[in-house]
């Protein structure tokens, strides 16, 4: 695996004592999706915190390519209310940025529109298109993308995910990122690794779906939800299983009971 | 203009001149509480100098730098708010302080002096030490204002950008202790943090970009400067105060004045 751009070996994390992540197998190849799922409080953010270097992992090997060029997508970012910041400010912050390169790199996530609002003004979506232009413009070889769709209506998160793919397309760098979204995941990643607090199961979306481990993570449903896309109309609870208060209306290639 | 005059308008601006980034910076990371912690102690700093025959200056800029080194040691060790840990750290060094300099008889000193400043009071060595750290402290500002800004607004994206966060970090809190050091003489320790966030929080609302405000608080701490000094010579006012009184009159117009829309 000499053309990976990381590669985690049996690493392991606690907390005051507390086991967060142990034994994890990770590695990302350049245009590869590596998708990471997994209940709430599975270690998904401490994994992708191991892999940035932004925390000292316990046990095990976190190798990353010689001077890797990371593209990072932090899960929220708040700014002071006081500091008057535009968006184009905000992206010149990364060093050898002038106008003309942000304004492309906006165009290529569509939100060229706010380029000269108030960072603090702009929408959620917005938001999320301007972090992921920030973390173009350093000409990634890899991405990590934590969450990248939080707080992005339904229709949004599903262009979000094509977008990440199209980038993946044009730029050739790996794309590492973690995800609630089962189903709109699935469809546009190459490697799933479900994790609760150890790799439970990883490998191509379909294998996964069908793996017991990730049955028993997320639940029967979850199944049916991994493989196909289709429209949005229950809810899921934290674990990721359905939640249907009405019944389910089935798209034209759904599949399920 | 009589020599003590001038000594003090320049001290003055010179001071203004740098609380205005600086004290950008503290506003928006919301260190305003941190500043009158390091201005606190200042004055321990004051007292360990008489004691042990040092600069007052040296010994303050030392003891800031020791004082913000165990605030990040023991933030990082127990669980206690840092604003409990600013609050205990502060009035307990404060207090030292002057229980310190009671111990001294020998020495007189003018306790008011440091505590709300003695501007009028500036010699020509102070106002060396006062240009001096000024211009050192604007110079290392302009070299460190972009990753400074892009700590501000995300550290943990500025590390994995590659930028040394924790040095930046502590180099700003480095430079808060400079400019307390050198402000003492002003407006005094229980004084100094006004002169950093009253201007900066008056320019920001008329400001779009960072170096506005940060020009804008410069420009208003200066105006505040002039004014504090006009009232304390024609009306024999203490100047320290007068100062910050004049700052507290333009945040206040600030807000009379329209609000531009983009």
């Amino acid at each position: 695996m000499s053309d990976a751009l990381i590669r985690l070996d049996g690493v392991g994390v606690s907390f005051a004592g507390q086991n967060v992540l142990h034994d994890v197998q990770l590695s990302v190849k350049p245009g590869e999706i590596v998708t990471l799922i997994g209940p709430n409080g599975a270690g998904k953010t401490t994994l992708v915190r191991a892999v940035l270097g932004l925390l000292k992992t316990d046990v095990g090997l976190v190798w990353r390519k010689p001077k890797l060029r990371i593209g990072y997508m932090p899960q929220k970012l708040h700014v002071d209310a006081t500091l008057p910041l535009s968006v184009l400010r905000f992206l010149r912050l990364v060093p050898g940025v002038d106008r003309r390169s942000a304004q492309a790199a906006l165009a290529e996530v569509g939100a060229e529109q706010v380029i000269d609002s108030p960072l603090q003004s702009i929408s959620g979506g917005e938001l999320q298109r301007v972090l992921l232009a920030r973390a173009l413009l350093r000409e990634p070889e890899l991405l990590v993308l934590d969450e990248p769709v939080q707080g992005v209506d339904v229709a949004g998160q599903a262009e979000l995910y094509r977008l990440i793919t199209r980038l993946r397309d044009r730029h050739g760098c790996g794309v590492l990122m973690v995800s609630h979204d089962l189903h709109l995941v699935m469809s546009t990643t190459d490697q799933v690794v479900c994790l609760n607090r150890h790799v439970c199961c990883s490998g191509h979306p379909e294998q996964v779906s069908f793996d017991p481990a990730f049955v028993e993570l997320f639940g029967q449903d979850a199944k049916s939800l991994a493989i196909y896309h289709h429209h949005h109309d229950h809810d899921h609870d934290l674990h990721g299983s359905v939640v249907t208060d009405k019944p389910h209306e089935h798209g034209p290639d759904c599949k399920h009971a | 203009m009589p020599d003590f005059l001038l000594n003090a308008l320049l001290a003055g601006l010179a001071l203004a001149l740098v609380a205005g980034p600086l004290g950008s910076f503290v506003v928006w990371r919301r260190m305003a509480y941190f500043g009158d912690t390091l201005s606190h102690a200042a004055l321990l700093g004051v007292a360990l100098g008489l004691m042990l025959d040092v600069s007052p200056t040296l010994a303050v800029t030392v003891g800031c730098v020791l004082l913000a080194a165990l605030l990040v040691t023991l933030q990082s060790r127990q669980p206690l708010a840092s604003d409990t840990l600013l609050g205990i750290l502060a009035h307990s060094t404060l207090s030292l302080g002057l229980v310190v300099l009671s111990f001294m008889r020998e020495v007189r000193i003018d306790l008011m002096g440091y505590l709300f400043g003695d501007l009028l009071a500036v010699g020509p060595s102070d106002l060396a030490w006062i240009l001096a750290g000024s211009a050192l402290v604007l110079l290392l500002l302009m070299l460190l204002w972009r990753p400074l800004l892009a700590i501000t607004v995300h550290e943990e994206l500025a590390k994995v950008e590659g930028l040394p966060v924790a040095a930046i970090r502590l180099s700003l809190m480095l430079l808060i202790a400079v400019v307390i050091a050198v402000a003492m003489k002003i407006v005094g320790v229980l004084l100094i943090t006004s002169l950093l966030i009253i201007p900066a929080a008056a320019a920001q609302r008329h400001a779009r970009t960072p170096e506005q405000m940060a020009f804008g608080a410069s420009l208003l701490g200066i105006l505040a400067v002039c004014g504090g000094l006009s009232l304390s010579w024609f009306q024999d006012t203490p100047a320290g105060p007068s100062i910050v009184v004049s700052a507290a009159s333009l945040f206040l117009l600030s807000f009379a004045w329209p609000r531009r829309t983009a």
